[in-house]
């Protein structure tokens, strides 16, 4: 009998055995990544869910931390993540449009791009050093959100001009080349090409950097960011520039190891709002970015 | 203008990547009106040549260009308004490129970059770029679809409709037909040879034949040097001046 081209072979049940396998450790790899982060989730929520609360969000702290609610805090991580990207995404952005669009590649463009894949890598301990010595103590603005957010955003200016540089670079250069050759300028073929189709890519590279803000301790303790501070409920103008804020990682730090008998659930509360904040956030980023592409060109 | 005049004239022309010199001192001009084929093995300079007449090769930042190039006796190399000299200058790449942006879009493009906002000036202008380029019957109805999502035959039409566009006074095209069919390609062909009566056409292809049929005459550019240029029927004759081009055309090189 000749065999039939589809007969399971010996070398065909292998190969189905390997593929198995290869199912089985890789979706595990995904579980092992997977579960430790809905178990973080599911902690907090039960951990610091009782204690949420509109009153929570919109009261400052009393009793020495231990009663009321965060608002202080609140308020004072979004003014720092606000001011901090107001001030790092134009920057960033125009400085990735540099490097990528008009800088010729020589030596010295390359330590340019090498400075900035390093910076990107520095410490956030590190760039608050830098921030106290700079802005509040050199530039003489003193402890404050001003000088603060600063910190933050010379933090997250490498890692804006590296996402939005690898945006700007996926736009094939053919589109360019097309541009120029029917003698649009320079800055004509970024603005109508180049920027419109890599859109997407920058503002996720930028909206990601939010939950780094709004995450980072080290940058604000020594620049802007006090244990205390009771402000205004009922209005987000509470803060101005100059005053020193709370936040919500700082308190959250400090919460926990500073203060005693604080209530159980009052550190998983804090938590959960600061993860809630970034959650939503990324969340919203993604929606920005599918509605971007499902616009997509070629 | 006077009419005997060149409408290009290139003067020992040397081009070189860094260290490597790509093109050995050109010397040819281009008269008005003209079809000048150039056809050459890969990596004879036939590209880089034409990125030098449009100033396209300031882009490459290891390029050094030296000699003279003058278009209606104009110095290419050395202007500071390369705009104007890429209006003058049409170019259509090997492969097409539809731009990320509607049909009509892409055609009122590089009008609208010269500063010709005038929405009934612009209208007119795509319509007769996209007759020109025998596009027009496929596409009336869809001018406000994407251009990326054409055929790539449709796409290349598209292309040399965006060259078009800013009524260049010279047309490069580069190898224009290799990515579409030989019906296409011979629409196309056909297109060139009614755009000859008002424009001059440098035609840089890899098809032989196609120089026989379309140039008036045909440049034979071997590893940077001209090696033969010529009227197309005496470079198509049995008994070309040099022995490489009667080589190179009937595939005996090597």
């Amino acid at each position: 009998m000749s065999a039939s081209p589809f007969t399971v072979t010996p070398l065909v049940r292998r190969n189905m055995r390997r593929e198995l396998a290869a199912r089985i450790v890789l979706g595990a790899m995904v579980a092992a990544m997977v579960l430790p982060l809905l178990a973080i989730i599911a902690y907090l929520v039960a951990k610091g869910a009782p204690l949420i609360s509109l009153k929570f969000l919109t009261t400052n702290p009393t009793h020495g931390m231990r009663e009321g609610g965060i608002w202080s805090a609140l308020l004072g991580t979004i003014y720092l993540v606000v001011i901090a990207l107001a001030v790092s995404a134009p920057i960033g952005v125009l400085c990735a449009v540099y490097l990528n669009e008009y800088a010729k590649d020589n030596w010295l463009t390359r330590i340019i791009n090498l400075a900035v894949v390093n910076l990107a890598g520095v410490p956030s301990i590190v760039h608050a050093l830098f921030g106290l010595g700079a802005f509040v103590l050199f530039a003489g603005i003193g402890r404050s959100i001003l000088a603060a957010s600063l910190t933050l955003a010379i933090m997250t200016l490498p890692v804006i001009i590296a996402s939005t540089k690898e945006a700007l670079a996926a736009v094939p250069m053919s589109f360019r080349e097309a541009c120029w050759n029917v003698g649009a300028s320079r800055w004509q073929t970024i603005w109508s090409i180049v920027l419109p189709n890599s859109l997407s890519g920058i503002l996720t590279g930028v909206i990601l950097q939010v939950s780094r803000t709004a995450g980072e301790t080290a940058p604000i303790m020594f620049t802007g960011a006090v244990f205390f501070k009771k402000i205004q409920p009922g209005t987000l103008f509470a803060y101005s520039l100059t005053d020193q804020c709370m936040a919500l990682s700082m308190h959250l730090y400090t919460v926990t190891t500073q203060v005693t008998n604080a209530p159980e659930p009052l550190p998983y509360a804090i938590a959960l709002v600061l993860l809630g904040a970034v959650l939503a956030v990324n969340a919203a980023s993604i929606i920005v970015r599918s509605l971007l592409r499902s616009r997509k060109k070629w | 203008m006077v009419n005997n005049q060149p409408k290009i004239s290139v003067e020992n022309l040397r081009l070189s990547y860094g260290h490597r010199e790509v093109l050995h001192g050109l010397s040819f001009s281009v008269a008005p009106k003209e079809i000048l084929g150039v056809i050459g093995p890969a990596q004879s300079g036939k590209t880089s040549l034409l990125r030098c007449l449009n100033r396209t090769i300031d882009f490459v930042s290891n390029a050094f260009v030296s000699g003279s190039i003058r278009i209606d006796g104009e110095d290419v190399l050395r202007t500071s308004d390369v705009h104007t000299l890429r209006r003058k200058v049409g170019m259509v790449s090997p492969l097409p490129v539809g731009l990320p942006l509607s049909v009509y879009d892409n055609v009122a493009f590089a009008p609208r970059c010269a500063g010709i906002k005038n929405r009934d000036e612009l209208d007119a202008r795509v319509e007769r770029c996209l007759r020109q380029a025998a596009l027009w019957d496929e596409v009336k109805d869809r001018l406000h679809t994407l251009g990326t999502k054409l055929s790539g035959g449709q796409q290349q039409r598209l292309t040399i409709a965006r060259a078009l566009s800013h009524d260049p006074e010279i047309l490069c095209l580069d190898e224009f037909s290799i990515a579409i069919d030989p019906v296409t390609t011979m629409r196309i062909e056909d297109v060139l040879k009614e755009l000859k009566s008002h424009m001059t056409i440098l035609l840089v292809t890899n098809l032989v034949q196609q120089a026989r049929r379309l140039a008036d005459r045909t440049m034979f550019l071997w590893n940077g040097e001209i090696v033969e240029l010529d009227r197309t029927e005496a470079i198509f004759s049995n008994q070309p001046r040099d022995k490489r081009t009667y080589d190179y055309i009937h595939g005996l090189f090597g």
